[in-house]
């Protein structure tokens, strides 16, 4: 007969006893708490920052997913994010006749969701280099698409947008809960987060559900996944929808803080910053994302400064950062390759270990 | 007609270099499974050591040289410092270390270099032929492009085919195990296949930099179109990547003169998805693969 | 000369090789047999470097193997044949040839293609093919003449006879004990087929779960009934 251990009250009220769904939304519901004291706290150049931060880490959260848990790689979130941001720009050309913001940003979403579709079923057959140079040519591919339609799209310049006036509801909310006025730029930082931890949300409750169960199984071991009756393509075409939506949010989100749409604005360089920002913090992670995503917004300011005071003309120090994060990548991938939070786990466990 | 000739023309020269650009991803592809996709960025900053002589009142020839050896021993480092750690191992790690260093030499040349574009001269010329009534669009640096890479080409086959270092190298690419068991350093084979592969790189930068502007990120969309003409000629060939890079050169060229030359890139996409779909292994396989 | 010294080597938390001692003189066959899963291939590719050694010694005439390189063994006079001939089927026939050669240690002399080509006549008729168009026996003739060409001191077989047709087994395993009476070659064949194996062999070792569970003559083991029964299947 086994002897039983007593249950003492820390193990009764533990956090891994919590269903994933609980957990989710606790730390969601605190997460926006924190948001919103940030956000009024900081100033008004920060509150940009932290407007780009919300649409990198929506998109590199459905990149770690794609990439980690599903394990297809994509250098052309980049692409997706663009189609994302001129769906929403071409919506909100005049102040006047721009449906609700809300419906804007769900409209940006599901187109991209359907191109997601398109790219992601012949995705879905290929592997490893075959899928990075595919995902890589449709990178490259864009800004070209962008610049023949011209006419429509706005050429070299792109498409300015206005963003839309904050809801009096939500004035008069944010005054009651802030105590402070709520600034178009805050207005679209709060936007840019609440689609981040609603993201995130839907994410992380995928990621616990039978759905990522079936994506890591697939990523581990196709031939077994296929014989225990999950079917390949359709798990692996669904990571990559999901994972097209989020670039398409985050995409409509970056149009509004940015506040234009062209084609500069999605070269290759992005699909390779966000590609660093997931590596950096641990594929499959989404908290290794937000990380990954902070240091791609935060650094380049202090990379550039350092440079520039080492003598550096601008364009010199501007481009320091991406040699720093390039080479963190390297060392990552050769030292730690789980990443920054992958690395950061393992310790941990291993500390818990009785020896 | 004259049209049809030009962009016939045009598409030849322009797919040797992709041919020359897509033997390199296939040597190296062959050695080692991966795709080097920092065979750009390195073509790229072999042209500015090129760039940098000349400036420096070099003689061009000498410049080129420089750039091809440059490209030699850049291959070799990356593979010996860089790539040797993951070899054998997953493959997205693989493709994601090939990355980070195309982050990485893309921002040391913008860094040591600039990055605003600069002009690279092009030997022999850039007029192209009267025959009669007909203007013949091939220049002087035109015949040089076909002529260089057929050349090296050349050298790659008799040394492959034809030396003792040649059969290693093939062997250690076919099964390294076996090679290793008679005898063969296939360490040392991998660096030297980087090298040489990298050496080939960067005569396709600076063939395509001839007569045009050179800046960081000048070969960018070259990784993409030698990607594509080696899948379509299939990965593991080498004449396939170059009747790839000839084809793919041709269809591109059409569709920049009769469509748009900003469409090139996606018609390149396009090619890559219809090889994907329809035939896998590349123009030339017959194998169409079920897993299960 | 080949003796091993308390061989011991993991797949991973499985212990493939326990405690393995035994010494394959010069100018003899030894013949190291068992069932399916003893441990026979796993000795032979932690010799060659293949698999990492947890413990004991591989010593080649003086040379202790332990740290030296798989593809310094060659150089060394080693020549392993490994499990499923490990014929380079993309090479000609030729080229596999000469690739063999090219591995031979400092000291050996270059044997002649030609040489090879007496030894197996059908190998000379190829000599242009590509390897894949190869049958079983010549495949295997193949492998055994590109480690010959080498001229080694130590010849390593994982069974040769596998998927081969009696007659031809008959010609090769002659044809070894040939060579191994004229050159004075250490040879050390791993075989499931014991029966054919002992009957060429000097010498025999006899492995189970990893461990040597019998070492004698050959001639005493193929007497012994009760050990072929438990451990050789005939």
């Amino acid at each position: 007969m086994a002897t039983t251990v007593p249950v003492s009250m820390r193990d009764r009220l533990s956090w891994r006893r919590l269903p994933p769904l609980a957990r989710h939304l606790l730390v969601a519901l605190v997460g926006l708490a924190l948001i919103v004291v940030v956000i009024e706290t900081a100033g008004s150049f920060r509150q940009g920052q932290i407007s780009s931060m919300a649409y990198l880490a929506i998109a590199a959260g459905g990149l770690t997913v794609l990439t980690g848990q599903s394990g297809q790689l994509s250098l052309g979130h980049g692409a997706l994010m663009a189609v994302g941001a001129y769906t929403t720009a071409l919506l909100l050309q005049s102040r006047a006749g721009a449906p609700p913001l809300v419906v804007v940003l769900a409209i940006a979403t599901v187109v991209t969701l359907v191109v997601g579709v398109a790219v992601g079923i012949p995705a879905a057959r290929l592997h490893g280099p075959y899928i990075a140079g595919a995902t890589l040519s449709l990178a490259v591919a864009v800004p070209g698409v962008a610049l023949y339609f011209s006419e429509q799209l706005g050429g070299e310049q792109g498409l300015t947008l206005r963003v839309p006036e904050a809801p009096v509801w939500l004035l008069d909310t944010m005054f009651f809960i802030t105590g402070q006025e709520l600034t178009g730029r805050k207005y679209v930082a709060y936007v840019a987060w609440f689609c981040l931890v609603l993201t995130y949300l839907l994410l992380a409750n995928l990621g616990a559900s039978r759905v990522g169960r079936r994506w890591r199984a697939v990523r581990d071991d196709e031939v077994a996944a296929a014989i225990a009756g999950i079917n390949l393509g359709r798990a692996r075409v669904l990571a990559f929808v999901v994972s097209a939506a989020a670039a398409g949010l985050a995409g409509a989100v970056m149009a509004l803080v940015v506040r234009v749409s062209a084609p500069s604005g999605f070269t290759l360089t992005l699909s390779l910053g966000l590609l660093s920002a997931i590596v950096l913090g641990g594929l499959g992670s989404l908290l290794g994302a937000l990380i990954g995503a902070a240091i791609l917004t935060f650094l380049p300011q202090v990379v550039t400064s350092i440079g520039q005071d080492a003598g550096l003309s601008d364009l010199q120090a501007a481009e320091l950062a991406p040699l720093v994060y390039g080479l963190t990548v390297i060392l990552v991938i050769l030292l730690a390759p789980a990443g920054l939070v992958g690395t950061i786990r393992s310790g941990l466990a291993h500390r818990r270990r009785p020896t | 007609m004259q049209q049809l000739l030009t962009t016939t023309l045009t598409g030849l020269t322009l797919g040797m270099v992709y041919a020359a650009f897509a033997l390199a991803l296939v040597m190296i592809w062959r050695s080692t499974r991966i795709v080097n996709f920092a065979q750009a960025p390195m073509a790229m900053i072999t042209t500015y050591v090129a760039l940098t002589l000349i400036d420096a009142g070099q003689p061009f020839w000498l410049a080129f040289a420089a750039a091809l050896a440059s490209g030699l021993v850049l291959g070799a480092v990356v593979e010996r410092v860089v790539i040797r750690p993951v070899e054998g191992g997953s493959e997205v790690n693989a493709v994601i270390l090939t990355l980070g260093l195309f982050i990485v030499i893309h921002a040391l040349a913008a860094v040591i270099f600039g990055a605003r574009f600069r002009s690279f001269p092009a030997p022999f010329g850039l007029s192209g032929f009267r025959a009669g009534e007909v203007s013949i669009a091939l220049t002087g640096f035109g015949i040089f492009t076909i002529v260089s890479v057929l050349v090296v080409m050349g050298l790659l086959v008799l040394l492959f085919r034809r030396t003792d270092l040649g059969l290693t190298m093939r062997a250690a690419a076919f099964n390294q195990e076996v090679a290793r068991l008679l005898g063969v350093r296939v360490g040392r084979l991998l660096t030297l296949g980087w090298a040489l592969a990298a050496l080939v790189g960067s005569l396709a930068g600076l063939l395509i930099a001839g007569g045009s502007l050179v800046h960081p990120g000048y070969m960018d969309s070259v990784v993409v179109y030698g990607f594509v003409a080696a899948v379509l000629g299939g990965l593991d060939s080498p004449a396939g990547a170059v009747v790839g890079g000839l084809v793919l050169g041709l269809v591109l060229s059409l569709v920049s003169g009769l469509v748009s030359a900003a469409l090139v890139p996606l018609a390149a996409l396009v090619v890559l998805m219809v090889v994907l779909l329809v035939r896998p292994g590349g123009l030339f396989s017959t194998v169409t693969e079920r897993k299960v | 000369m080949l003796e091993l010294c308390d061989l011991t080597a993991h797949y991973g938390p499985v212990r493939a090789l326990d405690g393995v001692s035994f010494r394959a003189g010069r100018g003899r066959i030894t013949a190291v047999l068992g069932a399916n899963g003893a441990g026979k291939t796993t000795m032979l590719r932690a010799i060659s470097g293949l698999l990492p050694i947890q413990r004991g010694s591989v010593v080649l005439d003086g040379t202790d193997l332990r740290g030296v390189n798989t593809e310094e063994l060659s150089r060394l006079g080693l020549a392993h044949v490994p499990e499923g001939r490990g014929v380079i089927t993309e090479l000609t026939v030729a080229e596999n040839l000469r690739l063999g050669s090219l591995g031979r240690s400092r000291g050996a002399p270059e044997v002649a293609l030609d040489a090879i080509y007496e030894l197996f006549p059908v190998l000379g008729d190829r000599s242009n093919a590509l390897a894949h168009v190869l049958s079983g026996g010549e495949r295997q003739m193949l492998v055994i003449g590109r480690a010959l060409i080498a001229a080694p001191k130590v010849l390593l077989l994982d069974e040769p006879s596998l998927g081969l047709a009696g007659r031809i087994v008959t010609h090769i395993f002659t044809t070894i004990r040939e060579l191994v009476e004229r050159d004075g070659l250490t040879v050390v064949l791993v075989e499931q087929n014991a029966r054919s194996a002992l009957s060429i062999a000097d010498h025999g070792v006899v492995l189970n779960l990893g461990s040597v569970v019998a070492e004698d003559s050959a001639a005493a083991l193929a007497q012994d009934e009760q050990l072929r029964h438990a451990y050789l299947g005939f």
